[in-house]
């Protein structure tokens, strides 16, 4: 056990300092602006994005989340390989243009955009403080991740999550977004290691995938709870389905997605890069079965909390000082992530927020400082999601999320291919979306605490008064009831001759790429 | 001045496959054939990030822009 520790701590503090050091890599004449200190400067090559959106993208919740839901509940959990299978096609239809968008017209948010698209402040507005309030669960998914790292050492109490949680604070706040694309080379190596390790030896130690299965079957059969097992059954295939979809529509339309994308060199950075990620995929749906290979091994999570059975399993099958290696990979993998999503949150509440409503004539060192405050107290209501809401399994953190940030997709995502909706209709259609989503959740119970409220994404179609025992992702349902409200708002709008707002784009901004003379580097700061 | 540019190809029509085959259970909800072990279910799931791999290359080399 203490070998684990000290490994686990000697790593952790050797790629915290590389996140201090980083801040002098490729360092800029002036590091004190929101160009600089948030996108990086926009001018990573395909290496770099790819360490930065992968590192994003598959995180604590990759390592620990996803595989206590299939420890759990089986073949669901494995709705997270389909999810991101479909992202990648996905962003190379969709976020592209908010790339050629962005470059032309030097926006860094996704609420610059639909500011720019639409002309009205109160949508971007919208937009804004739901992508900073959706990425809250989201980083606190990554606190649980290491939280359970820590539990399995045998740490407990508070404490050390609060430590690491202020190196990541104080390493983000001085270094801007060049202390996580570094540190996500040495947090990807690690976890390749652990996984390729983990997924050869583990197997092979408990004689094969065959009894693994064999085991989760044995598992499933014996528990009275149907809608756990192997396979999909009648009543959550459309509940997996939704997810997928659900989720991947969600993925990019968090802040710090469009971070990441929006920090290439061009357009085919972008799309190689897209080609690229899925190498991910495959790592991440090998981890998932880390679930099943628990079972077979028998591991029991500390107390209720599944999130300890990864961990537990690390403990168990490999040697102590690996074990540190292990620990350490799933550590550094919520530090990355987290540290990226505040910073994007934090970009938002800036340009769109600080400088739209409170400071207009704010200067760019202003800016930047206001961004790394705000990136501290995005932290700090991660850290409330997590005390206030304890859903079963922690992945639905991620998936109330979810819910939240899809309702910007009509604006956002809909919003790079037509400029059919009006503004109000937008308005409406979010205002409604984000109320059903919230009721649903709300009436989602956790049976397993006996909570009442927000126990999961999982929402019964019978309490719709239908008669079925199909379950669907709240999020999509949610999404539903928003573009049909902002359909009918427009048309409203449309008919009450109601102005629509100025759209400061053009078409052919939509697919302008590097070396285009409207394409700017982005060092373009406090003139857009 | 350069000729207007466009993200209209026929080639991307290509990317809705990977988006559609992974969200239709029926390919995929069973046990056999397994795999080394590996039921249907997970294995060919999998296989389904080649495929989204393979389409993407082919896409991005389609419409690649002549510099």
């Amino acid at each position: 056990m203490t070998t684990e520790i000290v490994i686990f701590t000697v790593l952790f503090l050797i790629v915290s300092g590389m996140g201090f050091v980083a801040s002098r890599w490729r360092r800029p004449d002036d590091i004190a602006s929101l160009h600089e200190w948030g996108l990086g400067g926009r001018n990573f090559g395909s290496w770099i994005t790819w360490f930065l959106v992968g590192g994003d993208l598959y995180t604590a919740y990759t390592f620990v989340a996803v595989p206590a839901l299939v420890f759990g509940a089986g073949a669901t959990g494995f709705f997270a390989v389909p999810y991101t299978v479909i992202v990648y096609p996905l962003v190379m239809i969709v976020l592209i243009r908010l790339w050629s968008v962005s470059h032309v017209h030097g926006l860094v948010t996704p609420a610059d955009f639909v500011r720019a698209r639409f002309g009205s402040p109160t949508l971007a507005l919208l937009v804004a403080v739901t992508g900073i309030v959706a990425t809250m669960p989201y980083i606190a998914l990554q606190l649980v991740g290491i939280e359970a790292v820590l539990k399995t050492m045998g740490v407990t109490g508070d404490l050390p999550l609060i430590i690491a949680f202020a190196i990541l604070a104080a390493y983000t706040y001085q270094s801007g977004l060049r202390a996580p694309a570094l540190i996500a080379f040495v947090k990807d190596i690690l976890i390749y290691v652990v996984i390729l390790v983990a997924v050869i030896y583990i197997p092979a130690q408990l004689g094969g995938w065959g009894s693994i299965f064999d085991a989760a079957q044995a598992k499933f059969d014996a528990t009275p709870a149907p809608t756990d097992g192997v396979l999909l059954n009648a009543n959550n295939q459309l509940q997996y389905v939704t997810l997928a979809l659900g989720s991947a529509l969600a993925l990019f339309l968090y802040p710090h997605s469009v971070t990441g994308v929006l920090a290439s060199k061009n357009r085919d950075v972008i799309k190689r890069n897209m080609s690229a990620l899925p190498a991910y995929s495959v790592l991440l749906g090998l981890i998932a079965l880390l679930g099943y290979m628990a079972i077979a091994a028998g591991v029991e999570p500390i107390g209720t909390d599944v999130n300890t059975v990864v961990p537990q399993l690390f403990d168990r099958m490999f040697p102590d000082w690996f074990a540190g290696v292990a620990f350490a990979a799933v550590g550094i993998g919520a530090l990355v992530p987290a540290a990226i999503m505040s910073i994007a949150a934090a970009n938002l509440f800036t340009r769109n927020i600080y400088r739209e409503y409170i400071k207009r004539d704010a200067t760019d060192a202003q800016e930047a400082a206001a961004s790394k405050i705000a990136s501290l107290v995005v932290k700090v209501g991660a850290v409330l999601f997590i005390l206030l809401i304890d859903p079963q399994f922690s992945i639905d953190l991620q998936l109330i999320g979810g819910v939240i940030i899809l309702q910007t997709l009509p604006s956002v995502a809909l919003g790079l291919f037509t400029r059919w909706f009006h503004r109000a209709g937008l308005i409406a259609g979010w205002t409604a979306g984000m109320a059903a989503g919230m009721l649903m959740l709300y009436n989602i119970a956790n049976p397993a605490t006996n909570h009442a409220h927000f126990g999961s994404s999982a929402f019964a179609l019978s309490k719709l008064g239908l008669d079925t025992k199909m379950t669907i992702y709240a999020g999509f349902l949610a999404l539903a009831v928003n573009l049909i409200v902002a359909l009918l708002g427009t048309l409203i709008a449309r008919s009450a001759k109601l102005a629509d707002g100025p759209d400061a784009t053009r078409t052919d901004d939509y697919t302008a790429d590097q070396g285009d003379p409207r394409v700017h580097d982005l060092e373009v700061t406090s003139s857009t | 001045m350069t000729t207007p540019r466009t993200d209209r190809s026929p080639w991307n029509w290509l990317l809705l496959l990977p988006i559609a085959v992974p969200l239709i259970p029926a390919l995929f909800n069973a046990v056999e054939p397994r795999l080394f072990g590996i039921p249907l279910f997970y294995w060919l799931q999998l296989a389904f990030v080649l495929l989204s791999v393979a389409v993407t290359l082919v896409v991005y080399h389609m419409t690649r822009r002549a510099r």
